[in-house]
């Protein structure tokens, strides 16, 4: 008598002597494999990817950066739990993404700042720029940018007060040692600039290492770089993101100097400001921009020019922020409008047929 | 060089399980249960009542829909009871349970001698048509319509790029039997009246390519070592690689003038037209971690599950899946008591080790299912549609319908969403609307008849 016809008479299984039971299976759709990548493992890895920066923001602004970020992550995450426990929903917080609001905010915002507004921002980002939108994959603006544009807003003066810097022109020009390099071109233009780091090549050499002033990660070009290559050799970002970004930005400011057309300096440019942290670490934000190669070009192609627009035209020094604020608005459209080709459509007639006769 | 779709992924293969194994004859069970539908289109109705004995390749079953394909006795033994009986694609179906007798005898003449090269097309057909031979490789269509293409076609594909994980029955079948295949491929040549003949195999198998190849010396006949690269064996991938043609969307493969067939039925319309043998078993890998002894088995169809895996010392570990086909696009299977079919590519038991997953969550919008995805589809956008119940949007905006349901896209899926199981549902929806739609339309059209009246 088969194992079927067992199970089918009435007699209890208990009875039967032999066959132990049928292992229970588990039913459901295919595929049945899942590679092992999971949205945890990929958040924690950007917050690596951003440590070294983070590491030498301490080292260069002292312990202000380090109580920033801090303050910045434990409210980000708290603010996320405490939003979860409240709605009910399953708790994600410690999934890696809301540390990353709250690490990347600090980051992009004046080691001065006081605590309790970086506290405010990052509890503001989660809560009304993700929370409230859906939560993560829902949420149309960087969470980051939306707490720093709000705290820009609302304490304009403190977002734009800067460590001071070392004056090496020796007084030659009257130097601005408060400010950041932006500040510096945007109010006495480049040759104050130069002076201000005493000479084109020390210029250079700060901006690369990061000795210079400036928001709390976004000095480092060098140690972003290395963050973003690693996450690019990982396969989390796509090279090509802050490759259009960076490179737009360069172009245009080239194109554009202040002496008339092709006179500008794009080395500076691409290092001033946040644009290396802006092109690897929120241009590069999966959630908020478009979802193909062919869309993600256009975004950092657009957020780069859109930098340069304000950097050079608008009234603030800086532009990564709000640019990318822009095109994240437009990021659903640009995913309607570019999607990928679908296999066997819009195919040419001949190619279609093959060769078919 | 060959071309490579767009896509794809590159899975653990775990082939390591059972490729060093030869195919081993499986012993008769006690106990053999043919469904009544092993193909894609009409169940076959009986043609033998309880009690009759009948012998090996005897027609046990048939129909009268042109789409079908006819069923014969795996052995010769009595027929014991026609009942639903477990089946591994429908739940329950009607099934002629035959209980061996043991002499494993051919039905009257067979098998026959022929020479393949002396029959004419027409006559070949029909001896595929008479063996009730279907896709192998897991398809089902019924091989002798596949070969009557409505236009003409340049391009015979052998498939033998076996892309499922854990499977190696084809492998084994094209390392130990190429001249088979080869002759199979020379057969359809013929019938088909293409110029060109392509085996494709993945480059992981390159001694499969190699013997393939050694049958093949003196032939025209190409062997195209494929990228290993998941789905690399799903047929519009296979023809894109092959010609650089994309059959159109919603198109079949002649549309690109190419028919392709998978290696393993190739083999069985060899022994159908050399030697008169009715599709009666078939080759099939018994695999995965949770099953003792891996192996690749010639299995008579209607032998169950259960006495395949306990032909393979049974299981090691606690099993949590029990699937007919490969781990990507097979199907879970809820009893031990499902038999092989003529399209059963393999049988895997795994452990919650593998088939486990974290739960689902939202989709962040990573890409990296449109990047996998073969089909250029957006298979985010799809799940998160079909989640919303906004069924025809899927459809006319993201291209439901060209959907082949790979599973790349659930694979990658860092927030494990089941990006599949939601397109299913859409495509489900949306094929019950269109029923509705045509019934309502049959109604209409009755009721202005009435009134016309
Ligand atoms: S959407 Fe369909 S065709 Fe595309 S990867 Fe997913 S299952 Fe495969
Ligand atoms: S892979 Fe998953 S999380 Fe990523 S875009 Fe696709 S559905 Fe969303």
């Amino acid at each position: 008598m088969s194992e079927r016809e067992m199970k089918a008479t009435a007699a209890p299984a208990e009875a039967r002597p032999a066959a132990p039971a049928d292992p229970v299976f588990t039913i459901s759709s295919s595929p049945h494999i899942r590679d092992g990548e999971t949205i945890d493992h990929i958040m924690w890895q950007v917050v690596l990817a951003l440590l070294p920066v983070a590491l030498f923001g301490i080292w260069w602004f002292g312990s202000s950066a380090l109580i920033n970020m801090a303050v910045g992550i434990i409210a980000a995450v708290g603010s996320e739990y405490i939003w979860q426990r409240a709605m009910h929903q399953p708790l994600t917080a410690m999934d890696g993404s809301a540390c990353i609001t709250g690490l990347l905010l600090a980051m992009s915002m004046s080691p001065l700042l006081p605590p309790y507004m970086v506290a405010i921002g990052s509890a503001l980002a989660i809560i009304v720029a993700k929370q409230s939108m859906g939560g993560l994959g829902f949420n149309i603006f960087n969470p980051a940018h939306i707490g720093r544009a709000a705290l820009m807003v609302s304490w304009p003066v403190a977002m734009t007060t800067w460590t001071k810097m070392a004056d090496l022109s020796g007084g030659a020009v009257d130097a601005m040692t408060g400010a950041t390099p932006l500040n510096i071109l945007k109010m006495q233009g480049y040759d104050a600039l130069v002076a201000t780091f005493g000479g084109q090549g020390q210029m250079y050499t700060s901006m690369l290492l990061g000795t210079r002033n400036g928001s709390l990660g976004e000095t480092s070009t060098i140690l972003l770089l290395l963050g973003g290559l690693y996450l690019i050799y990982k396969g989390y970002i796509n090279w090509i993101v802050p490759a259009c970004m960076i490179g737009t930005v360069a172009v245009l400011t080239w194109i554009f100097g202040p002496a008339g057309l092709f006179t500008g300096d794009p080395l500076f440019h691409m290092m001033a400001g946040g644009l290396f942290l802006g092109a690897f670490f929120m241009a590069t934000d999966m959630v908020t921009i478009p979802m193909t190669i062919k869309g993600q070009i256009v975004f950092a192609v657009g957020a780069g020019a859109l930098t340069v627009l304000i950097r050079l035209v608008g009234g603030y020094p800086e532009g990564v922020c709000y640019s990318l604020l822009l095109m994240n608005a437009v990021t659903p459209l640009i995913d309607r409008w570019l999607k990928p080709r679908i296999f066997g459509t819009g195919l040419e007639p001949q190619a279609a047929k093959g060769g078919a006769k | 060089m060959w071309k490579s779709f767009f896509g794809g992924i590159h899975p653990y293969d775990g082939k390591d399980l059972a490729k060093t194994q030869p195919i081993e004859e499986m012993p008769l069970p006690t106990e053999l249960s043919v469904p009544l539908s092993q193909h894609i289109g009409a169940p076959c109705q009986p043609t033998v009542k309880v009690g009759d004995m009948v012998k090996r390749g005897q027609l046990i079953a048939t129909s009268e829909a042109f789409m079908h394909a006819d069923i014969h006795a795996p052995t010769s033994g009595k027929v014991a009871k026609i009942e639903p009986r477990p089946h591994s694609g429908r739940g329950m179906c009607p099934a002629i349970v035959i209980l061996p007798d043991g002499e494993d005898a051919w039905a009257e003449g067979l098998p026959l001698a022929r020479n393949w090269e002396a029959m004419t097309g027409e006559e070949i057909l029909t001896a595929i048509q008479e063996a009730g031979i279907v896709g192998m490789g897991g398809a089902t269509f019924p091989a002798h319509i596949k070969l009557k293409p409505a236009k003409p076609v340049d391009t015979l594909i052998l498939n033998g790029a076996e892309c499922e994980p854990y499977l190696t029955a084809d492998y084994r079948l094209m390392l130990e039997q190429p001249e088979d295949i080869i002759t199979g491929a020379q057969i359809l040549a013929k019938v088909l009246g293409t110029k060109r003949t392509v085996i494709g195999i993945e480059d992981n198998k390159p001694d499969a390519a190699e013997a393939l190849e050694k049958a093949a010396s003196g032939t025209q006949i190409e062997i195209a070592r494929l990228r290993t690269r998941y789905p690399q064996g799903a047929e519009k991938m296979l023809i894109f690689a092959v010609t650089g043609r994309e059959v159109p969307a919603g198109g079949l493969p002649m549309d690109a003038g190419a028919v392709v067939q998978n290696v393993g039925t190739v083999a069985a319309i060899t022994a159908a037209v050399e030697q008169g043998l009715p599709l009666t078993e078939r080759v099939t890998t018994v695999s995965g971690d949770a099953i003792s002894q891996p192996k690749n088995l010639r299995v008579r169809i209607g032998t169950s599950y259960r006495a395949c895996i306990e032909h393979c010392g049974g299981f090691r570990e606690e099993p949590d899946k029990l699937l007919a086909g490969g781990p990507m696009m097979g199907m879970a299977q809820q009893s031990l008591d499902v038999p092989v079919m003529k399209g059963s590519s393999g049988i895997l038991a795994l452990t919650k080790k593998i088939t486990e997953h974290p739960e689902e969550r939202n989709c962040i919008r990573c890409g990296r299912c449109v990047n996998a995805c073969p089909m250029g589809l957006v298979p985010s956008m799809l799940s998160i549609l079909s989640e919303r119940g906004d069924f025809p949007k899927c459809r006319d905006s993201y291209g439901l319908m060209n959907c082949i349901e790979c599973g790349c896209c659930t694979y990658v899926c860092p927030a494990k969403r089941n990006i599949v199981q939601y397109i299913r549902l859409a495509k489900g929806e949306i094929r019950a609307e269109a029923e509705r739609a045509k019934a309502k339309a049959a109604a209409k059209a009755a009721q202005a008849k009435e009134a016309a009246k």
